[in-house]
């Protein structure tokens, strides 16, 4: 069975390789072989799914060793992969929306001339991914790791004769170049420590490790984390992405790539177990974020730009569940899974929203669109209430655990990061609201002669559907008799959490703040017409607008600041090395000057320079005699 | 007769010669000055032969004497060619190569 392992990989890595050096002989079959490779992807996947279910719990994780990458010495890199039961739910996910929507994808990217190459990246992004969470070491999941921030920089500028987009992706690119050196220095610690970096033998060593070394560790990985995760500090890449087209904001913006973070701070949870400093950083770095994200995704009028606020939101919920230790790692990756159903489905949504209205996404010019995209507003609608945590959806059994697993913290940290995750709930239930109703509800404020809204073809709407029906029973299959934490317990370790307020309460908290938040939303958008122009708006809601000042932040502290030290550097340069330098060449000249003026062109003057020489000569060997 | 005055014969010749060599711009008047200081040193050499008793001293005289030769021969040509192109024979106008 364990052979199968390296299929996973490869169908989709030959599907890249064909289609992007297959030529334009393959315009016309591209996607077709593509969807074909992915799907081929998901299918060994569930093989393999079906092959671990037949097993006891203590004894699925497959191993495959493949080949020593670089054997130097006391040095050994292999590659080599490792397929436990937080590996398998990755790589289900990862095929099976990928696949769907590649699906999608055949149809949204209809008309693009480069749809076989936009195919051949997509599988690229597949076969990164794969290869990120069935890496059995650091080392390979560094590869796949800088693998889908290539495919993530390809495919978000994909659309390059649009400077936005090509300007997004560099900037994405640079932004994760910043966590992965974070990754890269991780990995460096890690084999001076460990003297490995294979996840098995460096886990199991954190017991009799310095406190310190992990600590270090463990906030390199948080970094990482951030970077490709889109959490604050690095979160600034993750708006701007949505240039990309809406299936790649669907796949490797909100359900797949962006989630790698928590993959990463989960699998390396002995570490940070062991290092509650960096334990304590992931939380607060998850509860900034989840708050931040919700409130930028509470001003964006651009659909994807709200949507993409809500999935930095809801990453920091599952960062937050990672850094609660064993009692949150179960339920950060359940609300991976469920987020990655409802978010893909809410993303195809907006896509088939934009296909319909002639690629417009500002939802000011949006309104009652729900009579001409029956299907798409009834997912999307599905996909909306699984992610405001609607009671019996998805996105209600996942989000309902992290707050309670937040308060289960204890103290004083409890109390906080709980009201953090509830405030996080209603901030969703608003923004959701209000894309929802700007959308699908209210007057039309499109002009009718120009824009014919129309349901898109099958080849959208049945992935959508797909994810909608995932959205709705996911959570709810996942909690009967507390499967997915059973399933997952012996990868991740699994502790009760003691919460000082009873579950009950918690879940009647989240409900209330749900209606509080949709309440409010509907008083400001469904209640009454949306203005078509934005209005200015609080302070905050400016702010908003710009992504709370992030890319002012950075400017000002990274782009100035750099620029400032540059020019100091510069400065340096100039007076102190170059400085020594030409002082060394201009005393050098003025000596040689100085000494010219002893070739004065008179011959006898020199006879008289030779006749002292002689004599001093002379006299030197005579003294030199008489001591 | 003592031969310390030959040494000292050759010593005031030696700085007649280099008197010359120093104050004489006609570049012949100096070539003959620094064959006075030559020929004072093969005097001198002799000198120290015959106050020694060995023939080293007359064998490098006679050394000497074939290297004068040489660069008379030389040293002559030099002048003449310089006097051809500058209608001079001034030791003092002859400084092209000074910067």
């Amino acid at each position: 069975m364990e052979n199968l392992i390296a299929l996973l990989v490869a169908a989709p890595l030959v599907g890249a390789a064909l289609l992007l050096c297959g030529g334009k002989r393959l315009d016309r079959a591209g996607h077709w072989i593509g969807t074909l490779l992915a799907v081929a992807s998901f299918a060994v996947a569930a093989v393999l799914f079906a092959d671990m279910l037949g097993k006891a719990a203590g004894h699925r994780a497959l191993h495959q060793h493949l080949f020593s990458w670089i054997p130097v010495g006391g040095f050994r890199a292999d590659v080599a992969f490792q397929l436990d039961q937080l590996s398998m739910t990755f790589v289900l996910l990862i095929t099976g929306v990928g696949s769907l929507i590649h699906i999608y994808s055949i149809g949204y990217m209809e008309h693009d001339e480069r749809r076989r190459r936009f195919f051949g990246y997509l599988n690229l992004f597949l076969a990164a991914m794969l290869l990120l969470v069935l890496a059995d070491n650091y080392l390979l999941l560094y590869v796949g790791w800088e693998g889908v921030g290539l495919a993530s920089y390809l495919l978000i500028g994909f659309w390059q004769h649009k400077p936005s987009a090509a300007t997004a992706a560099k900037k994405a690119f640079l932004v994760n170049r910043v966590g992965d050196i974070g990754l890269s220095i991780a990995i460096m610690v890690m084999f001076t420590t460990f003297g490995t970096f294979a996840f098995g033998p460096v886990l199991a060593a954190t017991g009799d490790t310095g406190e310190g070394r992990l600590t270090a560790i463990g906030l390199m990985l948080l970094l990482a984390a951030c970077g490709k995760s889109a959490q604050v500090p690095l979160q600034s890449w993750l708006g701007d992405a949505m240039e990309g087209p809406t299936p790649v904001s669907a796949l490797i913006h909100a359900a797949t790539m962006v989630t790698a973070g928590v993959y990463l701070i989960t699998r390396s949870g002995a570490i940070f177990n062991a290092a509650p400093t960096a334990q304590l950083a992931v939380v607060v770095v998850g509860a900034v974020t989840l708050l931040f994200g919700a409130i930028v995704g509470c001003a964006k009028d651009d659909i994807k730009k709200a949507l993409a606020g809500s999935t930095m939101s809801q990453i920091g919920y599952m960062i937050l569940a990672a850094g609660l230790g064993p009692i949150g790692y179960a339920f950060a990756i359940m609300h991976l899974v469920t987020h990655g159903f409802f978010k893909a489905g809410l993303f195809l949504g907006a896509g088939s929203v934009m296909h319909g209205m002639n690629d417009e996404v500002d939802m000011r010019r949006y309104g009652g669109l729900r009579s001409y995209m029956p299907i798409t507003f009834v997912t999307f609608g599905l996909g909306y209430l699984a992610i405001i945590g609607f009671p019996g959806l998805s996105g209600f059994f996942s989000k309902d655990k992290i707050i309670e697993a937040a308060f289960a913290k204890g103290g004083a940290e409890g109390w906080i990061l709980g009201a953090a995750a509830l405030l996080g709930a209603a901030i969703t239930a608003f923004y959701m609201t209000r894309v929802m109703l700007m959308t699908f509800f209210g007057e039309k404020r499109w002009n009718p002669a120009e824009v014919h809204p129309h349901e898109s073809p099958k080849s959208m709407t049945i992935p959508m559907i797909v994810l909608a029906v995932g959205s709705v029973f996911a959570g709810g299959l996942f909690s009967i008799d507390d499967a997915f934490v059973t399933w997952l317990e012996p990868v991740t370790s699994f502790a009760h959490g003691n919460s000082p307020v009873s579950a009950t309460a918690v879940t009647a908290a989240t409900i209330v703040v749900l209606l509080a938040g949709v309440g409010v939303a509907w008083l400001k958008y469904g209640r009454k017409p949306v203005p078509v122009a934005a209005p200015r708006g609080s302070v905050l809601t400016r702010a908003a607008r710009r992504d709370l000042l992030q890319d002012d932040f950075n400017h000002i502290v990274f782009v100035r600041g750099g620029e400032q030290l540059t020019r100091t550097l510069v400065q340096l340069d100039h007076s102190l090395v170059d400085g020594a330098v030409n002082g060394t060449a201009a005393s050098m000249g003025g000596l040689s000057g100085l000494l010219r003026r002893l070739q004065t062109g008179f011959v006898r003057s020199y006879a008289v320079q030779m006749l002292g020489g002689a004599a001093v000569l002379v006299a030197a060997t005579l003294l030199m005699r008489s001591v | 007769m003592n031969p310390v005055n030959y040494l000292y014969l050759a010593a005031l010749l030696f700085t007649i010669g280099a008197a010359g060599v120093l104050i004489r711009r006609n570049a012949i008047v100096v070539f003959m000055c620094i064959e006075l200081m030559l020929n004072a040193c093969n005097l001198a050499f002799v000198v120290f032969a015959r106050m020694h008793g060995n023939l080293d001293g007359q064998i490098i005289a006679f050394f000497t004497m074939v290297v004068a030769a040489a660069e008379v021969v030389v040293g002559l040509a030099i002048i003449v060619s310089i006097f051809r192109t500058r209608h001079t024979a001034s030791v003092d106008d002859a400084s092209l190569m000074k910067l």
